[in-house]
């Protein structure tokens, strides 16, 4: 075993690296402040294939891994964590579902315009009263023989990317009977009539992501847009999940290290007591115990990258890795603020944006408290 | 058409610094880069091809040592069709006019119409590998490409000069340098990096060149230049610009000639 990435993955990262230099960090600060995601960042994501990494050739993907993946959420969270987001609900949400699930004519129409072209999707699961337990879906889709469409009905709540999407994966119920076992998967065209976008939701962090209500009222959709069998939708949603946990873990990592970077750099230039800040012992070791942190948190990240990428099961390293890492987010970004004193709390310093960015890691695509659920499940705590 | 673009990979400046004590580039732990005079020529290259869109393909030659390898995959990760590293330990130590002699017998192997290089390297800024190499294959040369438009048979260039541009007209096949400002470089696709990974790279040793080459031209011993002293630069004072009418310039130069008591 070595911890080496390979040459692959080194010039993958340098790409990405120099991409959030040059593209995403000169608007990031300004983004947050007017709460709008660019759209020609947008375009440049896609033009680049940063919207498509973990996908095959075959569908116009890039063609790499998920450990390809996660650098890349890394080195752009470093700069930005609305952009992160952006790519990550895109890709592990909306583009996992049809790459593992779809039929290769729904890919072809459902995947390959979103990683070979500009569409974008996003991934409509949490409903008003449906969040940790997502099995309490009360959006309906009733099949309609006559014409071979679902209609759906329902609202969904914080569906990041809806504002300018094109497609989303939206979950319902189609036999409420079956519980969980009566929920399914259908891509919808966002531009189409029924479905309504709220405004951007007002929030603490990642306010460039494009983050709104989205209700449908007698969507029609084509049963072709149906992911997988009826009933199979929550198995997908999960499935989802799992791998967006790493894109998240990734996420709190790049916010976690870029934060650690400014502070590095900061501390060496301001002076107090006639030193550098870096000059007293206190900030030594607290850098010292926070890259340690964040060392850790990559290696739980990369791992269930790897164990992703090896065909096994997962669930449990993401949810470790997610649990671990987002919770480093939120503490290392915390002590940036703190090693560089009030200007760290202004918001002309990154560092502020970071830390308010910091603490959705412990919420979206499942909390803390349900990553526990799923590692305890796993570990068969409760089991006899 | 076939276009072929000559780069270099070069320890990136902005990182390196000077040993104060033998005033040499320390290269230790500095990242390499392609040399941004050839990035632009790589660029160049790629819009032509697009432009043309008639099977018109890019090929990239490189002489370093095996290390260069990851400049070669960054341009087939930008869009280039295939790459040529020429590495051997006989090419080690060779000067410009060493190194020109060896990249051009490797280019009439590899067969070209247009062929594009870099003005210079940053880490010897001597310009002069382009134009040996047009001597030494008998095509005609346009230095100092600001603007490059291809028609048919013919290129249209741009060259910056001190003070003017000229515009000149050449057949191909011909060599160009390229300025960093000919044309701003594209990212690396990222899935051009998984193809770039998939492709063979055409590595060229001695014995693979050796029927057009002759031993005593090549590596140190065939280099007649001899470096003396290298040394930093010193640096000059920022220059005053006066914008007044002439009449008030020459006074002032006038005046300030006089009070360092040179005329
Ligand atoms: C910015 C943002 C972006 C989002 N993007 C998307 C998206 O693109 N698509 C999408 O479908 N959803 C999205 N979400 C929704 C997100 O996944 C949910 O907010 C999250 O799963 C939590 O659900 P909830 O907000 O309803 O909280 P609740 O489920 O109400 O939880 C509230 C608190 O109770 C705790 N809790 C709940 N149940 C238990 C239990 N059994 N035991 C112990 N503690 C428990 C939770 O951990 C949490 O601390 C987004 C949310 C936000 C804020």
């Amino acid at each position: 075993m070595d911890f080496k990435l390979s040459k692959t993955h080194l010039l993958q990262q340098e790409l990405y690296r120099k991409f959030a230099e040059e593209e995403i960090k000169p608007l990031a600060e300004d983004m947050d402040e007017t709460e709008e995601f660019n759209m020609d960042l947008l375009a440049k994501m896609h033009k680049y294939g940063l919207m498509g990494i973990p996908y095959s050739k075959e569908f116009g993907g890039v063609g790499g891994d998920y450990l390809s993946y996660a650098l890349c959420m890394e080195e752009v969270s470093k700069k930005d964590g609305s952009t992160g987001i952006t790519i990550s609900v895109h890709t592990s949400l909306y583009c996992s579902c049809l790459d593992y699930f779809g039929t290769d004519e729904q890919k072809d129409k459902f995947l390959r315009p979103c990683i070979d072209g500009s569409a974008t999707g996003c991934f409509g699961l949490t409903e008003p009263n449906a969040g940790s337990d997502a099995a309490g879906q009360q959006t309906q889709a009733v099949y309609d023989p006559d014409t071979d469409e679902y209609i759906i009905n329902g609202g969904k709540v914080f569906t990041t990317n809806s504002g300018f999407a094109d497609y989303c994966t939206v979950f319902a119920m189609t036999d409420k009977s079956q519980g969980t076992r009566g929920i399914s998967c259908f891509v919808v065209d966002l531009h189409q009539k029924g479905v309504t976008i709220s405004q951007n939701i007002k929030r603490m962090g990642i306010r460039a992501a494009q983050n709104c209500e989205v209700t449908y009222e007698d969507v029609r959709v084509p049963a072709f847009n149906r992911i997988g069998k009826e009933g199979q939708g929550f198995k997908i949603a999960m499935r989802a999940l799992d791998g967006g946990r790493i894109g998240i873990a990734a996420q709190s990592v790049g916010l976690a290290q870029g934060a650690i970077d400014e502070a590095m750099a900061y501390v060496k230039e301001r002076k107090q007591f006639g030193r550098p800040l870096s000059a007293f012992q206190t900030t030594q070791f607290k850098l010292a115990d926070m890259q340690t942190k964040v060392d850790a948190a990559r290696l739980l990240t990369w791992r269930a990258a790897l164990t992703k990428d090896s065909g096994e099961n997962y669930s449990k390293e993401a949810a470790m890795a997610k649990l671990f890492a987002s919770d480093v987010a939120n503490q290392v970004c915390r002590e940036a603020v703190q090693l560089m004193g009030g200007y760290g709390y202004c918001r002309e310093y990154p560092v502020e944006r970071a830390l308010r960015d910091a603490k959705i890691t412990e919420i979206y695509e499942g909390t803390s408290e349900v990553m526990k659920m799923v590692i305890s499940g796993a570990m068969k705590v409760n089991a006899k | 058409m076939k276009i072929v673009v000559c780069i270099k990979q070069v320890p990136d400046t902005n990182e390196v610094k000077l040993d104060p004590v033998t005033n040499r580039l320390i290269r230790d732990g500095v990242p390499s880069i392609i040399n941004h005079d050839d990035k632009s020529a790589i660029e160049q290259a790629l819009r032509i091809k697009e432009e043309l869109n008639d099977g018109t393909t890019v090929t990239i030659v490189c002489m370093g040592p095996p290390q260069a390898d990851v400049a070669l995959r960054e341009a087939l990760a930008m869009g280039a069709d295939e790459a040529y590293l020429l590495s051997a330990r006989e090419f080690g130590g060779s000067d410009t006019c060493a190194t020109a002699i060896i990249i051009s017998t490797a280019l009439k192997r590899i067969g070209f119409d247009l062929v594009l290089t870099g003005r210079q390297a940053i880490d010897g800024d001597t310009a002069q590998v382009g134009p040996q190499i047009a001597e030494n294959l008998g095509v005609p040369q346009v230095s100092y490409a600001e603007e490059v438009t291809v028609n048919g048979k013919e290129v249209l260039v741009k060259r910056q000069y001190e003070d003017r541009y000229h515009m000149i007209k050449v057949q191909m096949p011909c060599l160009l340098t390229a300025l960093q400002e000919l044309a701003e470089p594209r990212y690396m696709h990222a899935g051009g990096i998984i193809d770039a990974y998939n492709k063979d790279i055409t590595v060229w040793g001695f014995d693979d060149l050796k029927d057009g080459l002759n031993p005593d031209d090549i590596g140190l011993m065939g280099s007649p230049t001899r470096v003396v002293t290298s040394f930093g630069k010193m640096q000059k004072g920022a220059g005053v610009k006066y914008d007044v009418p002439a009449e008030e310039a020459v006074q002032i130069i006038i005046d300030k000639l006089e009070e360092r008591h040179l005329i």
